[in-house]
């Protein structure tokens, strides 16, 4: 599994805060992913219809998971491939490494995947002695650096164009060392050639998969570069790796949702590449693999189908809501401490982990709903953001010092007229103390507060003991 | 404050029909507007003689929010001007101190259900209940009734409260049919649009449509408008560090666009954001938008002595 730093969210951001090129880098989430999805959802008059029509068929889906899984795995069975089912990360590394074991496998490229993470799927490959390599241009980078992807769609969207050059230069040492890649032509290019290579020499390619079709077994992913047709094509061996909430009923199904995906991720109308694939290598086609696997992972999901947070296994995994979050965009994904970042990552997350492991992150937003606002899936984001507020209430996982101050003033709230005494004390020595300022610089116990914005003093007497008295005049 | 009614009656240009259209149909409880209560308003001001003075003016329970209560008490004056110049019958019940959000959005479920029974009992008997936030109102609106979802008969009473849940600048233009304001403010100023009165209660149009008629008031868009300012309630002291980030973009943006006044419906997000302009020893002023729209800007800016 990916080591979980989410209980260290706080320095965490405040290490991300102060990353000169993290922030440079994010500036692109900030212009570009916004500005194209929004061109390209007010280019298509029906996308609020086709977001109502894509969280329906998820609804459906979800509905009767059980029989579409079922028929799933007899349309994949018919056509010669195998399903295996993993309960957990570790019955599904244990799978992958079974079929590799079985072909002698030595390398395994890879298709981007966010399945493949959440299981820690790279780390286990190589401690067995197969070498996993990615192929997507993001991926590709960060498994130079060692990192994990800090966007579900652009894992390597932290970095800046010049440590992606210097980090070129010092992993292609067989390169002439002064050869220009100024243009980001250059630096694909340059990458483009090195996994050309290895896409030869793969035994297993591995790709997880944005959609399970019922209707016809096929793994569809969608892509831009080309690299997820290569990494299932070539290899003797095709592994897809999947949650089971991937499932759609057809390919109408399927085609729907496709119209809102690519939109809501990159602005696109479409991915380039849209891929289907339906078993091995057929008699007389041309090409293929010899076997294909799909691994259907559960991993936490049927829980969630009974819980609160079922809406959640709608998502489509775009990165709209991230892309939109001020929080994400602030901090950037790795802030998050594991493998989803942003919205989604925070109702995700817990769920996977334990809330107990991370319990910073359903309270590291300001709710502000604009990830909800984007979703093409509709998922109430903030609602279940706040779900999770809730089973940290109910377990006492919130700190006893925002517990007791909780208390104290809920307590004061339910009672209106001692609350009224009480405001109306404090706010007459808040404006006393504020000396006639109109704000505070520095005041005891308000030092979140005040470490960055002055606080604004109090008028005066409260409105309620103000309008109160005016009241009183008026009977008089 | 002259009613746009009153002005379309001077101009005489309006017919029935004008006014229908011009005081829609309130979405939520299907109210409309009657053309005595519109005329009721511009009664007030005295000078329609001729008119009929609306017989039963609505009931409106003030709804006044903590931090209006406890840091600007003006913005609760000028909200019941606004109220009482759009026709209304204004009452503030003392049994409120706060809509619960700080136990809600904390996951305590409990003392929220609480709070938002005693809100509910205490307006009452109103016909609408106003409040000069779109977040609270969003609370109240949005929220009370899935509190009750075990209690059948309080959630039907809750649901009900939440139809005659209104923030306050939606209240004035959509339910009530005000299009202008007779108030003057010379000004530069820049409107943020508050996120839950954005994107809970689609207010975006109606803040903007009257302070366009504020006279001498000039009104320049910032870049991202509705991008949160990073108030948050409690996130913007449990997450100073991001919080900060997040309010530094907004500043950012309110400079850029030139404005010497930054306004919204929202106390805690201007608080937030104003407090974050001094401490960069900015010039902007911020207002609550009900002080400029009841041209009571008297009192100094937020934040000022």
């Amino acid at each position: 599994m990916v080591e979980i730093t989410s209980p260290g969210f706080k320095d965490n951001s405040a290490g991300a805060l102060a990353d000169v090129n993290l922030q440079k880098a994010m500036r692109h989430v900030r212009v570009n992913f916004i500005e194209k999805r929004a061109k390209a959802a007010a280019a298509l008059p029906e996308f609020d219809d086709l977001r109502s029509s894509a969280r329906a068929i998820k609804d459906h889906v979800l509905d009767h998971l059980d029989l579409y899984l079922e028929a799933y795995e007899a349309k994949v069975v018919e056509r010669g491939g195998k399903v295996h089912w993993a309960a957990n990360a570790v019955e599904a590394r244990g799978i992958v490494l079974d079929i590799c074991r079985k072909v002698n496998a030595r390398t395994a490229t890879k298709g981007k995947s966010m399945i493949t993470e959440e299981i820690g799927l790279n780390d286990f490959l190589e401690k067995n002695g197969i070498t996993p390599v990615e192929t997507d241009l993001g991926e590709y980078i960060i498994q130079l650096r060692g990192e994990h992807p800090s966007h579900i769609i652009a894992p390597a969207v932290h970095l800046t164009m010049d440590q992606v050059r210097e980090d070129f230069r010092k992993a292609h040492t067989h390169l002439p060392a002064d050869r220009p890649l100024n243009e980001p032509q250059s630096l694909l290019q340059e990458a483009r050639g090195i996994l050309r290579e290895k896409f030869l020499k793969a035994d297993v390619g591995i790709t997880g998969a944005n959609f399970l079709v019922a209707e016809t077994g096929s793994s569809v992913i969608v892509t831009n570069e080309g690299n997820g047709d290569l990494t299932q094509i070539l290899p003797r061996v095709h592994i897809v790796v999947a949650s089971i909430e991937k499932i759609v009923p057809t390919l109408e199904d399927m085609s729907q949702i496709v119209r809102v995906l690519a939109r809501s991720a990159t602005g696109q109308e479409m991915s380039v590449y849209t891929t289907l694939s339906t078993g091995p290598r057929r008699k007389g086609d041309p090409d293929g693999p010899e076997q294909y696997h799909v691994i259907l992972l559960d991993n936490g999901r049927s829980t969630m189908l009974g819980n609160e947070f079922r809406d959640m296994l709608r998502c489509i995994r775009c990165g709209a809501c991230m892309n939109h979050c001020p929080v994400y965009q602030s901090v950037g994904g790795h802030a998050y401490g594991w493998v989803y970042p942003g919205p989604m990552g925070s109702v995700l997350t817990p769920a996977l982990v334990g809330i107990e492991n991370s319990a910073h992150l359903p309270n590291a937003s300001t709710l502000c709903g604009r990830c909800e606002s984007v979703c093409p899936m509709q998922i109430p984001l903030p609602k279940l953001l706040r779900h999770w507020r809730e089973r940290e209430f109910e377990q006492h996982l919130t700190p006893g010092t925002v517990r007791t101050g909780l208390g104290l003033w809920a307590y004061a709230a339910k009672r209106p007229a001692l609350y009224q005494r009480m405001t109306g004390f404090g706010i007459a020595m808040l404006r006393f103390l504020s000396g006639g300022r109109g704000r505070f610089r520095w005041l005891p116990l308000a030092g979140g507060w005040t470490r960055y914005r002055d606080l604004p003093a109090p008028q005066g007497r409260t409105f309620m003991a103000q309008w109160k008295a005016q009241q009183a005049r008026k009977q008089n | 404050m002259v009613a746009p009614v009153w002005l379309l009656l001077q101009a005489g240009s309006l017919s029935q029909r004008q006014i229908a259209i011009d005081a829609p149909f309130c979405a939520i409880d299907g109210t409309l507007p009657a053309l005595d209560r519109i005329v009721g308003q511009t009664s007030k001001r005295g000078s329609a003689a001729t008119m009929k003075p609306e017989k039963n003016k609505p009931r409106v329970g003030l709804f006044v929010t903590c931090l209006v209560d406890l840091f600007r008490p003006s913005v609760g004056f000028a909200t019941v001007q606004l109220l009482e110049d759009a026709g209304c019958e204004v009452s503030v019940p003392f049994a409120q101190t706060c809509c619960g959000q700080p136990a809600y959005n904390s996951g305590d479920r409990k003392d929220a259900r609480e709070i938002a029974r005693q809100v509910i009992e205490a307006f009452d008997g109103f016909d609408y209940v106003v409040a000069p936030s779109g977040s609270c109102a969003g609370m109240l609106k949005k929220h009370y009734a899935e509190l009750f979802a075990d209690e059948p008969d309080f959630h039907k009473r809750a649901v009900a409260f939440s139809l005659r849940v209104h923030e306050l600048v939606s209240f004035l233009h959509d339910v009530r049919g005000v299009r202008e304001v007779a108030a003057n403010l010379d000004a530069k100023a820049t409107y943020h649009d508050s996120c839950s009165g954005l994107r809970e209660l689609g207010i975006q149009k109606q803040p903007r449509q009257l302070l366009s008629s504020v006279e001498g008031l000039n009104l320049v868009e910032m870049k991202g408008p509705d991008i949160c300012c990073g108030f948050g309630g409690t996130f913007c002291v449990k997450y100073p560090d991001v919080s900060n980030a997040i309010v530094g973009e907004k500043t950012k943006s309110i400079s850029e666009s030139g404005a010497d006044l930054l306004l919204a419906g929202d106390l805690g997000c201007l608080m937030n954001m104003s407090g974050k302009l001094k401490r960069e020893g900015s010039t902007v002023k911020a207002r609550h938008i009900a002080e400029v729209l009841a041209g009571m800007t008297s009192e100094p800016a937020i934040g000022e002595g």
